[in-house]
C-alpha cells in the first residue's frame, strides 16, 4: 500500500465532508472501499460531482480517471443534482407484463420528464429501477422510499402531487 | 459458545415462546411492508402491550405476497395456524377479540389450498416463522447447531463429504456442483482464502434471495461459515443489491448478534476457526452477478468481467482462491449438515437434488414465493400451486430465467423442473424467476424487452455483446413496429448465434436467449409482423425445417 501523505482537504467547510473522512477512514483509506464512499458521498449530497470526486480520488490515493469511470459505470449513481422527491418506476419484467410502461407514459405526459431526468424546477426526478423485487405488487412504484404495488397512473400521480404538497 | 451452551439456550427460549397462549406473526417481508404491514405489527404491540399470554412479533416472508399483509395465529398445544389475509390496522381488535375463539371469516386465508400443501420446505423452512431480527429465535430453530457441531465434531474434510453427498447444486443458474466447487477452493495451497456470498440478484422478476435475506438472515451467515471451515477460509463478503435496503439492514443486525455470540469472529466455539463477514453494496449493475464482474466490484472497481480460466476458485477477490455461492445454495447447507447429506438427496430427481425456490409473478393468480422438490411439472407450478391466470385469460407462456432464459409454451408444461430438462428445451433454471403470460403479451415485445435490458446492462468490455447487444435491440424494435423484413430476421438469428458464441462473459453468451426461445416456440408471431410475409416468408423458414 502506498505510503498516504498529506491529507487533502474538503472542498469546502460544509459538515458533511467529515462524515465521509470517517467512511474512507473506517475502511482504511483503501481503494477497494471507493464504491462505499461513493454510496456515502451520493447519500449526503444526492449525487456525485467534480469537486467530490477529486476529494475523494484524492484521499484513496487513486486516479481521477478510476473514479470517473467507477461512478459512470453504476446505475444508482448520479453526477447531476437529483430533484427534491424521487419516484422510482421498477421496470423489472413482471412491472412489464402488468403495465409499468402506462406508468412511464403517465409520468412523460404530466410532468414532461422522462425516466432518467429530472423536472426544471428539481421538484421531481423519475428513475427507472430494473427491479425492485416487489413483483407480487406488479406494477410497482417508489416515491420518497415509500413502495407503491398494484398501480395506476392517476394513483401514482395523485402519491407524488401528495409528497410535493406535504414539503412545502 | 459450545454445543451445551447452544443447546441451553435454545431449550430457553423454546420454553419462553411456549409460555405464549398465542403467537401472532406479522409478516414483514417488504411485500408486505409495502401494503401496511408494519402498522398493523404496531398496532397489535400497543393493543397488547406487557401481556404474557400474547406474543407478537415480526416474521419473514409468508409466501401469499398477493393476499399481504399477512398475520399467521398460533395457539399453544395446536399444531394448525390460522392465516388471516389483506390484515389492515384497525383488524387489530377483532383480531385479539378471536384469539382462541373461532376464526373471522372475512380475512380468513385457507391454508389447506395446493398453493401451500403443495410446497416442501428447507431453505424457507423458517421463513414467516421466526423473527429474522432475533438470533433467539433462529437458534430457538435448531440454528447454529450445524455450525458449532461441525467445528467442534467434524474435520473439513468431513463437512466436505456431507455437502458432497447430498448432490446440492448451485442455486444461481449454472447449477454446477457446489462440492465440486468447494473442493478445487479446499485443494488450493496459501492461507488466504475468501467466501463470498452472491446476493446481486439482478434478474427482473426474481426476489427468492431478498426473501431468504429478509426472512432467515442467519441461514445465510451459517451456511458462509460452514463454506468457509470447509474450504478453509478467514474471510466472507455479502455482495447485496442496494436496492435491498431491508434485507440490508436485516443482515447487518444479524452479523452484529452473531459476533456478539461469539459464533462469528476469531476463535469460535474455541477453535483454530476465526471468521468474520463484511457487507459489500452494489451500485445498480446487473452484469455484477457474473462472479468475475462481481470480485472486480468488491475489490472497489468498475464491474466488468475477465476471462476465466484462471477461475475464482484458484485466482479470485485480490488473487486468492475464492469461493462465490449464491444466497439460495448457501441457505441450503445448514440443513444439509445437520440432518446428513443423504437425507437431502432423498428429494428431488436424479440430477437435480433438493428443493427450489421460485418467484411466482405476472399472470398468475397466487403470486408470491414457493418451495417446490425438484422435478415439479411446470404444470404443478402454475396451475396447482400458482392458480392458474386470472381474469380467465389463457395461459400463453412462463419466462424462466430472467434475460438469460426463455419462454416455455404451454405443450412444455408437464416437463419435470430441473436443471438439464429446461436447457434442453432452450430455457434455464436460472435463480428461480418465473413469470407468467397470457394471450395479452406479444412475444416479440417481451423478446423487444429483454433484449433492452441487456443492451442497457451490457458491461461494454467485449464487441460481440456490446455492439450485438445493440444491434439486435435495433432489429427486434423495428420489427416489433411491423418495419421489418425478411432479411432482418435472418440477420437477428445470424447475430444470436454469434453474440452468444464470441461473447465474453455469462451476460453476452445467454442475452439471445429470450430471442431464440420465441423464435422457436412462437415464431409466427415474428412472421405476421414482417413487411413482405407475403412474398419472402418461404425462403426464411426453409432453412428451419432444413436443419
Amino acid at each position: 500500500m502506498a505510503l498516504q501523505l498529506a491529507k487533502p482537504a474538503p472542498p469546502d467547510d460544509d459538515k458533511r465532508w467529515k462524515m465521509i473522512e470517517v467512511t474512507m477512514r473506517r475502511n482504511g483509506y483503501a481503494s477497494h472501499a471507493l464504491i462505499e464512499t461513493l454510496h456515502r458521498v451520493q447519500g449526503l449530497f444526492g449525487y456525485l460531482d467534480e469537486p467530490a470526486m477529486h476529494f475523494v480520488a484524492d484521499s484513496l490515493g487513486l486516479p481521477l480517471s478510476k473514479v470517473y469511470g467507477v461512478s459512470t459505470f453504476y446505475h444508482l449513481f448520479s453526477l447531476k443534482p437529483q430533484g427534491r422527491h424521487t419516484c422510482v418506476i421498477c421496470t423489472g419484467t413482471a412491472c412489464y407484463i402488468k403495465g409499468a410502461g402506462e406508468l412511464i407514459e403517465g409520468i412523460r405526459s404530466h410532468y414532461g420528464i422522462e425516466l432518467g431526468q429530472t423536472t426544471p424546477d428539481l421538484e421531481l426526478s423519475a428513475i427507472g429501477a430494473r427491479c425492485i423485487g416487489a413483483c407480487g405488487l406488479a406494477p410497482a412504484a417508489v416515491v420518497d422510499g415509500e413502495v407503491l404495488g398494484k398501480l395506476t397512473v392517476e394513483r401514482l400521480i395523485a402519491k407524488i402531487e401528495e409528497v410535493k404538497r406535504h414539503a412545502t | 459458545m459450545q454445543l451445551d451452551e447452544l443447546n441451553e439456550l435454545a431449550t430457553k427460549v423454546q420454553q419462553a415462546q411456549q409460555a405464549c397462549d398465542h403467537v401472532v406473526r406479522v409478516c414483514m417481508a417488504a411485500s408486505c411492508q409495502s401494503s401496511g404491514a408494519a402498522a398493523v405489527l404496531e398496532s397489535l404491540r400497543s393493543k397488547t402491550g406487557d401481556c404474557q399470554h400474547v406474543c407478537v412479533h415480526g416474521a419473514g416472508c409468508m409466501g401469499l405476497c398477493a393476499a399481504g399483509p399477512l398475520v399467521e395465529v398460533s395457539q399453544r398445544g395446536r399444531a394448525e395456524t390460522v392465516l388471516y389475509q389483506h390484515v389492515t390496522a384497525d383488524d387489530a381488535d377483532d383480531l385479539l377479540a378471536h384469539l382462541g375463539g373461532p376464526v373471522i371469516q372475512r380475512l380468513h386465508c385457507p391454508t389447506d389450498i395446493p398453493f401451500f400443501a403443495r410446497q416442501q420446505k428447507i431453505v424457507l423452512e423458517n421463513s414467516g416463522i421466526i423473527d429474522p431480527e432475533q438470533i433467539d429465535h433462529y437458534i430457538a430453530a435448531e440454528g447454529y447447531q450445524a455450525l458449532v457441531t461441525a467445528l467442534t465434531e467434524m474435520s473439513p474434510a468431513e463437512v466436505l463429504r456431507e455437502v458432497d453427498a447430498s448432490g446440492l447444486r448451485g442455486r444461481g443458474g449454472g447449477g454446477y456442483p457446489a462440492a465440486l466447487k468447494w473442493a478445487t477452493v479446499a485443494k488450493m495451497p496459501g492461507e488466504q482464502k475468501f467466501v463470498i456470498c452472491n446476493a446481486d440478484e439482478g434478474d427482473p422478476g426474481a426476489f427468492m434471495d431478498r426473501a431468504v435475506l429478509e426472512s432467515d438472515p442467519h441461514r445465510v451467515i451459517e451456511g458462509m461459515a460452514l463454506a468457509a471451515y470447509a474450504v478453509g477460509a478467514s474471510h466472507g463478503f455479502v455482495y447485496v443489491r442496494a436496492e435491498y435496503p431491508l434485507a440490508i439492514e436485516r443482515l447487518t443486525t444479524a452479523i452484529r448478534q452473531a459476533t456478539k455470540y461469539g459464533l462469528l469472529g476469531s476463535n469460535i466455539c474455541d477453535t483454530r476457526f476465526s471468521f468474520d463477514i463484511e457487507i459489500r453494496l452494489g451500485a445498480g449493475a446487473f452484469v455484477c452477478g457474473e462472479e468475475t464482474a462481481l470480485m472486480a466490484s468488491i475489490e472497489g472497481g468498475r464491474g466488468q468481467p475477465r476471462p476465466r480460466p484462471p477461475y475464482p476458485a484458484q485466482s479470485g477477490l485480490w488473487g486468492y482462491p475464492t469461493l462465490i455461492n449464491n444466497v439460495e445454495t448457501l441457505a441450503n447447507i445448514p440443513p444439509i449438515l445437520r440432518r446428513g447429506g443423504a437425507w437431502f438427496a432423498t428429494i428431488g430427481t436424479e440430477k437435480s437434488k433438493g428443493t427450489k425456490v421460485f418467484a411466482l409473478a405476472g399472470r398468475i393468480c397466487n403470486t408470491g414465493l414457493i418451495e417446490v422438490p425438484m422435478g415439479i411439472t411446470l404444470r404443478d407450478i402454475v396451475f396447482t400451486i400458482g392458480g392458474g391466470v386470472p381474469d380467465a385469460a389463457r395461459f400463453k407462456a412462463v419466462q424462466t430465467g430472467g434475460p438469460s432464459g426463455g419462454c416455455l409454451p404451454e405443450q412444455f408444461l408437464d416437463l419435470p423442473v430441473d436443471y438439464d430438462t429446461l436447457r434442453q428445451v432452450g430455457s434455464i433454471m436460472g435463480s428461480g424467476g418465473m413469470i407468467v403470460m397470457d394471450q395479452t403479451s406479444s412475444m416479440v415485445d417481451v423478446a423487444r424487452y429483454f433484449m433492452e435490458f441487456c443492451m442497457d446492462e451490457s458491461c461494454g468490455k467485449c464487441i460481440p455483446c456490446r455492439a450485438g447487444t445493440h444491434q439486435m435491440h435495433e432489429l427486434l424494435a423495428k420489427i416489433a413496429r411491423g418495419q421489418g423484413t425478411c432479411r432482418d430476421l435472418a440477420l437477428l438469428e445470424e447475430l444470436c448465434e454469434v453474440v452468444s458464441a464470441m461473447s465474453l462473459c455469462g451476460l453476452g453468451q445467454t442475452a439471445p436467449n429470450p430471442v431464440l426461445s420465441t423464435l422457436r416456440h412462437f415464431r409466427e408471431e415474428y412472421l405476421v409482423k414482417l413487411q413482405d410475409r407475403d412474398t419472402a416468408a418461404a425462403p426464411v423458414d426453409a432453412p428451419e425445417t432444413a436443419s
